[in-house]
């Protein structure tokens, strides 16, 4: 058992090595990502600083949490992206004829389409402190608003996973996993106040499960109760991940050129 | 005494929606033997290789590689077969030598069995210059080896190759072949499928057709153009169009059947019925009745017209596929 749990961890590592390999190998795919992150920063700061009115909070701060979850949703259709490319070219195949752990595969890609996460946060954070964002609470709470949006990008880099393996074409996973994510976020407590919005779509933001998690970054940046967003926002990761990783694993297990 | 087989495939079915792509399909391999599976496409073939390298499960049937049931003791199957796909299935981002150190560690082979089994094969297939550059600026024999590196890095007891040729230009392909050949001599064994008949008859101690998911013969490539029929020399006039008149002068010759003439090149066919071609009586003949050869030519019954004749498909060939090999391509 112990011996399986280790050999699965080490395949994990080499699978998480491979793909950390392609963005020191292309690093426009990196050099892309930061851009972009990078881009909403500055952008959506200036643009509805002006607009939207935040009583009592900078805007950059009632933003920033909208904006990381923005970046990681928008990143995370290269994780199906490249396994529908592994499926088209074979290697697929060959990783499933190998005797490795079967998860790996998907673990180490999602693992490290997770550390990207972490760079593109990291340098967001960065480039917002130097127009004002500031972190409010404490190093805890800190760690944790940095450590949630990366949550977000593992769990739907699993979804984008499973997309590319059903559609096994790189094109249609990154369109099809993209086009979730504008309606998702945008109806969220991200960049407007939800009590701004017309009735249905206020009642739609209500459940929108991005609403506890921006709710719940936003608390651990601004301040004010935080126990209630961030177990909501814990809540709704751990069922979506319940959902996609043993769907996006079964999918696996049958996937074939 | 016999050996177990180390491929035993017995009474494999799958459907695929409304299709069988396999149809009760049996067949054994002798442990150092090389098995080809021959069939047009869409026959059947890579959904046997993926049944025997575990990547689908039989409807029904079973399969034991290298003495492992492929359903139930799927993980073994996996640390004994090497499967080359279709595609070289290399990481073009990856280097040579990190392709074949990725796939070391996924065999669990240890820090310094990996590095000296990865210096051996790199050296082996003659990648050792190129072992720090990218695959993706390697060129399609490359790619292909660099392939088979990574599916020999388990020193797998049977290897399953899906069409390992396709695409490859004559030198890399008779390269290829040297390789495999050279694997089967130090006992593994080998199971290829292959569209062109030239390589089934070049490396396949047996054969295996298939059509439709059928097996539709089963032998050594001797038995299976046995079954076709035997020698016969071909015959080209200097004016072909005499080729009608020339017949009743190649009634009559000892050790052969009456000729006929080919319905699609025109050249005269004298079917052989017995030990020796006689070449030089055909041609006395036909030099009496006053016709002159342009060209002759005694041929054996190729894997082509084995494959004609079983499968009623004139041409196993993708018509895309530009690459062309054998005799009687129409």
């Amino acid at each position: 058992m112990t011996a399986t749990l280790t050999a699965g961890l080490r395949d994990t590592a080499a699978m998480t090595r491979r793909n950390l390999y392609h963005y020191l190998r292309v690093p426009a795919l990196i050099t892309l990502a930061l851009t972009q992150g990078v881009l909403f920063v500055v952008m959506f700061t200036y643009v509805f600083e002006g607009a939207i009115q935040t009583p009592g909070v900078a805007y950059v701060d009632y933003l920033m949490p909208g904006i990381l979850v923005l970046a990681v949703a928008f990143g995370s259709p290269n994780t199906g992206v490249g396994l529908a490319e592994d499926l088209t070219t074979g290697m697929l195949d060959r990783f499933r004829s190998l005797p490795m752990a079967r998860p790996a595969l998907l673990a180490g890609r999602t693992l490290a389409d997770a550390i990207r996460n972490v760079v593109v946060v990291l340098l967001m954070i960065g480039v917002g402190y130097s127009i004002g964002f500031r972190f409010h609470v404490g190093p805890l709470a800190t760690a944790a608003a940095i450590a949630l949006p990366v949550a977000v990008g593992y769990v739907l880099s699993w979804f984008a996973a499973l997309v590319g393996l059903v559609t096994g074409d790189a094109e249609t996973a990154g369109t099809a996993s993209l086009l979730p994510i504008i309606p998702l976020v945008f109806t969220s407590s991200a960049f407007v106040p939800i009590n701004t919005m017309p009735g249905p779509l206020q009642a739609w933001a209500d459940i929108n499960p991005i609403t506890p998690i921006i709710d719940a970054i936003r608390a651990l940046i601004i301040g004010g109760p935080t126990a209630t967003p961030v177990l909501q926002a814990t809540a709704w990761l751990a069922a979506l991940a319940a959902l996609a990783i043993p769907l996006a694993i079964s999918r696996y297990h049958h996937a074939t050129q | 005494m016999t050996r177990q087989p180390a491929i035993e495939a017995e009474g494999l079915h799958k459907r695929f929606g409304t299709v069988h792509a396999l149809d009760d399909v049996s067949f054994a391999v002798a442990p150092g033997t090389i098995l080809g599976l021959l069939g047009p496409n869409g026959a059947g073939k890579t959904t046997v290789v993926k049944v025997l390298t575990t990547l689908i499960r039989p409807d029904a049937g079973s399969a034991r590689v290298a003495g492992f049931d492929v359903l139930a003791q799927a993980a073994q199957v996996r640390s004994a077969v090497g499967l080359a796909g279709q595609q070289a299935a290399v990481d073009p981002l990856l280097t040579g030598r990190e392709n074949l150190d990725l796939i070391a560690t996924l065999h669990h082979l240890g820090r310094r069995e990996t590095r000296r089994r990865v210096r051996e094969l790199l050296d082996r297939f003659d990648l050792t210059d190129a072992a720090d550059r990218r695959a993706s600026t390697y060129s399609g024999g490359m790619r292909r080896r660099l392939d088979l590196a990574a599916s020999l890095i388990g020193q797998p007891h049977v290897l399953v190759l899906d069409e390992p040729t396709a695409g490859l230009d004559p030198a890399s392909r008779q390269a290829l072949w040297g390789t495999i050949r050279s694997l089967v001599d130090q006992g593994t064994t080998a199971l290829l499928t292959t569209q062109y008949l030239e390589e089934a008859d070049q490396l396949a101690h047996d054969i295996v057709v298939i059509n439709h998911g059928q097996l539709v013969a089963y032998g050594t490539p001797e038995q299976l153009k046995a079954q076709v029929g035997g020698h016969r020399i071909e015959l080209e006039l200097v004016n072909p169009t005499d080729a009608s008149c020339a017949l009743p002068a190649l009634q009559d010759i000892a050790g052969t059947s009456p000729a006929v003439i080919d319905p699609h090149s025109g050249r005269l066919i004298v079917p052989i019925t017995g030990g020796a071609a006689p070449t030089a009586a055909v041609i006395r003949a036909l030099d009496t009745a006053g016709f002159d050869v342009a060209d002759l030519a005694v041929r054996r019954p190729t894997l082509d017209d084995v494959f004609v004749t079983l499968t009623g498909t004139a041409t196993p060939r993708d018509p895309a596929d530009p690459l062309v090999v054998g005799g009687s391509a129409s």
